[in-house]
């Protein structure tokens, strides 16, 4: 008897609370599809980091008697038309998408969110003026948009990035305005005001940090969407410039070859699609977390 | 009697609207003395809160402004001072206290930092001092485990909790006017009153005065010295507490009272005044009440009564 008594007893702990974001670091990691997610990331970021470490090649050394290798135990991915090994091209490519990825949408949700701050607390003929910015820059398909602001400063990685940051810019701005406007009627936010707090310390203190959430969410799909507008412009010669081993410039170099030595296309492909899959399975778990109403 | 801490005249607050000018606020008088608790009756949409921010000087832009009057604070016209004297007088000389315990607090930041918050601006404490100031209020506020909640979040307090916090920021600069807008009408009956106990305590350890803006009679009776009766954007009454309870004079009044449930009421249908409070800006001739009073006459409908009595600080605005 006594040992059924002791099995009924269950052990009831004290729920632990700590901050806000430990409490969603935990809902996150139980989020299966978002620590796959994450994974991935961490996979390609490793792979940009370590790229010196893993492989002995250099990317842009030539090897024109080894052109178009199938993959194998030397070259693991095969080698491209100038004899390139493909592994080291990809991981060296790696630093490049996620560069521009992060840099361009660093530069949008910076420039984004002090619009959309401007606009949403200001009100009246600032949030006017813009908010027509933004309808503006969204008139034009982004892509496009990204193609003539390249076009008008000339190819090269930066102008690429600049370009895909501008297009961006106006994604986060609308966010970010939205959310303030609804900040701004926060009792929370009345109740600062009746503290006697100015402008500059209520934006900074109760409306910037309670904006976040959206602009976490929205900044980890963005740079899956940036790193393929890269891959495009790449792809259209209007990004990086060879020898340097952009995913999207590698992808159009070798589409002659796609059905004789298909690697050289293949991986290329796979990366962009899966450091773009893994920054949309992230953003959708970061949006569970961050965004609860959003769920389903 | 003590020197009035402030005192309102003829104050108009307006809404623009695409129908023109409403006046929300027609014309209050009031006074509140140092120390004093002073209630401000009435049914929604009378002009309560918004008499309230416009002391504050937190009307919503551009729609609200204040359209005549004064408010005297100390000697200060607060209708017409400028923003940058106004944001050194709110939260250390008149703070506020709102309705929704559950949303006066930024989700992100923590009760400590919230309390050292408003000390660091107004009284420019140091990081330590304001941490260890904001322990001493919690713990003034009667909330236990002071030292341990200014570390927690506000979502791991309750309600009444919250609404301690709330207090604690407000008096931590110890105003000299604390403006509660319906302080407890979010919380239970028994926290209510445990609530509204310390407000009264505190009231009489600090000498804060309290502005307390409510449509619960039963708040009134139990913290107030004097009562404000509002309707339609003007003070229908005014007097000491057991004026406006034993003597209500304007029908208004009478309705309201009539209107509270007693323990010894045999169960039958609660009273409750006909009608609803017109719009703003609706009636523009005559006593505003006139349409619902069961005592109204010909010069009602025409003519304005003045606030007058015949009793000092006991006065109302009734032709009868």
């Amino acid at each position: 008897m006594a040992q059924t008594a002791a099995k009924v007893q269950t052990v009831i702990q004290p729920p632990v609370f700590t901050n806000p974001w430990s409490e969603g670091w935990r809902s996150f990691r139980s989020n299966k599809m978002a620590m796959a997610g994450l994974f991935m990331i961490l996979l390609f970021i490793g792979a940009a980091i370590a790229a010196p470490y893993i492989t002995t090649f250099d990317y842009k050394e030539q090897d024109l008697m080894g052109r178009l290798q199938a993959p194998g135990a030397e070259h693991w991915f095969g080698t491209d038309d100038l004899g390139r090994d493909i592994f080291t091209r990809i991981m060296y490519g790696a630093r490049i998408s996620l560069w521009v990825g992060f840099s361009s949408v660093m530069g949008s949700i910076l420039i984004g969110t002090l619009l959309g701050i401007a606009a949403g607390y200001y009100g009246r003929w600032v949030d006017m003026l813009i908010s027509r910015g933004f309808d503006i820059l969204l008139a034009f398909p982004g892509i496009l948009l990204a193609i003539a602001i390249v076009a008008a400063l000339g190819p090269s990685l930066q102008n690429a990035l600049l370009a895909i940051a501008v297009v961006n810019v106006p994604v986060f701005g609308r966010l970010v305005r939205a959310k303030v406007l609804s900040l701004k009627n926060e009792e929370y936010v009345t109740a600062a005001r009746a503290l006697g707090m100015r402008n500059g310390r209520i934006i900074m203190h109760h409306i910037l940090p309670n904006c976040l959430g959206p602009v976490i969410v929205q900044g980890t799909l963005s740079i899956a969407t940036a790193i393929i507008e890269a891959a495009a412009l790449g792809f259209l010669g209007l990004g990086a410039q060879p020898p340097e081993p952009e995913w999207g410039k590698m992808l159009s170099d070798s589409r002659q070859f796609i059905a004789t030595a298909p690697w050289t296309v293949i991986f290329p492909g796979l990366s962009i699609m899966l450091t773009v899959l893994g920054f949309n399975l992230m953003g959708d778990g970061l949006r569970d977390v961050l965004d609860p109403k959003m769920k389903n | 009697m003590a020197e009035p801490l402030m005192t309102i005249q003829n104050l108009q607050t307006h809404f623009v609207t695409d129908k023109g000018a409403v006046p929300a606020v027609d014309g209050i008088d009031l006074h509140i003395r140092k120390g004093e608790i002073v209630g401000i009756v009435g049914e929604s949409g009378c002009g309560k809160s918004v008499t309230s921010l416009s002391i504050m000087g937190l009307l919503p832009k551009p729609a609200g402004t204040i359209a005549g009057g004064h408010i005297y604070f100390k000697g200060e016209d607060l209708a017409v001072t400028r923003e940058r004297r106004m944001q050194a007088l709110r939260g250390n000389e008149i703070s506020m206290i709102f309705q929704e315990p559950m949303t006066s607090l930024n989700p992100l930041m923590t009760i400590g930092e919230q309390i050292s918050e408003s000390l660091r601006i107004h009284r420019r404490m140091s990081r330590k001092e304001a941490w260890r100031e904001s322990i001493a209020m919690l713990d003034k506020v009667g909330i236990c485990r002071a030292e341990s909640i200014v570390r927690e979040y506000p979502h791991q307090l309750s309600g009444g909790m919250r609404q301690r916090v709330m207090i604690a920021i407000a008096l931590c600069c110890e105003p000299e006017l604390l403006i509660a807008d319906e302080p407890t009408t979010a919380l239970d009956v028994t926290i209510q009153a445990q609530i509204l106990d310390l407000m009264k305590k505190l009231n009489e350890e600090t000498g804060t005065a309290i502005l307390m803006i409510t449509h619960d009679l039963g708040v009134v009776a139990e913290t107030c010295h004097r009562v404000v009766v509002m309707y339609a954007g003007k003070v229908v009454e005014e007097g000491s507490v057991k004026d406006i309870f034993y003597k209500p004079r304007h029908p208004y009044t009478r309705g309201l009272i009539r209107s509270i449930p007693k323990m010894d009421s045999d169960g039958g249908r609660l009273y409750s005044i006909p009608g609803s409070v017109p719009l703003p800006g609706t009636i523009t001739e005559g006593c505003r009440f006139a349409p619902r009073c069961e005592h109204a006459y010909e010069r009602c409908r025409t003519e304005i009564p003045e606030l007058q009595g015949e009793e000092p600080g006991h006065r109302s605005r009734c032709w009868l």
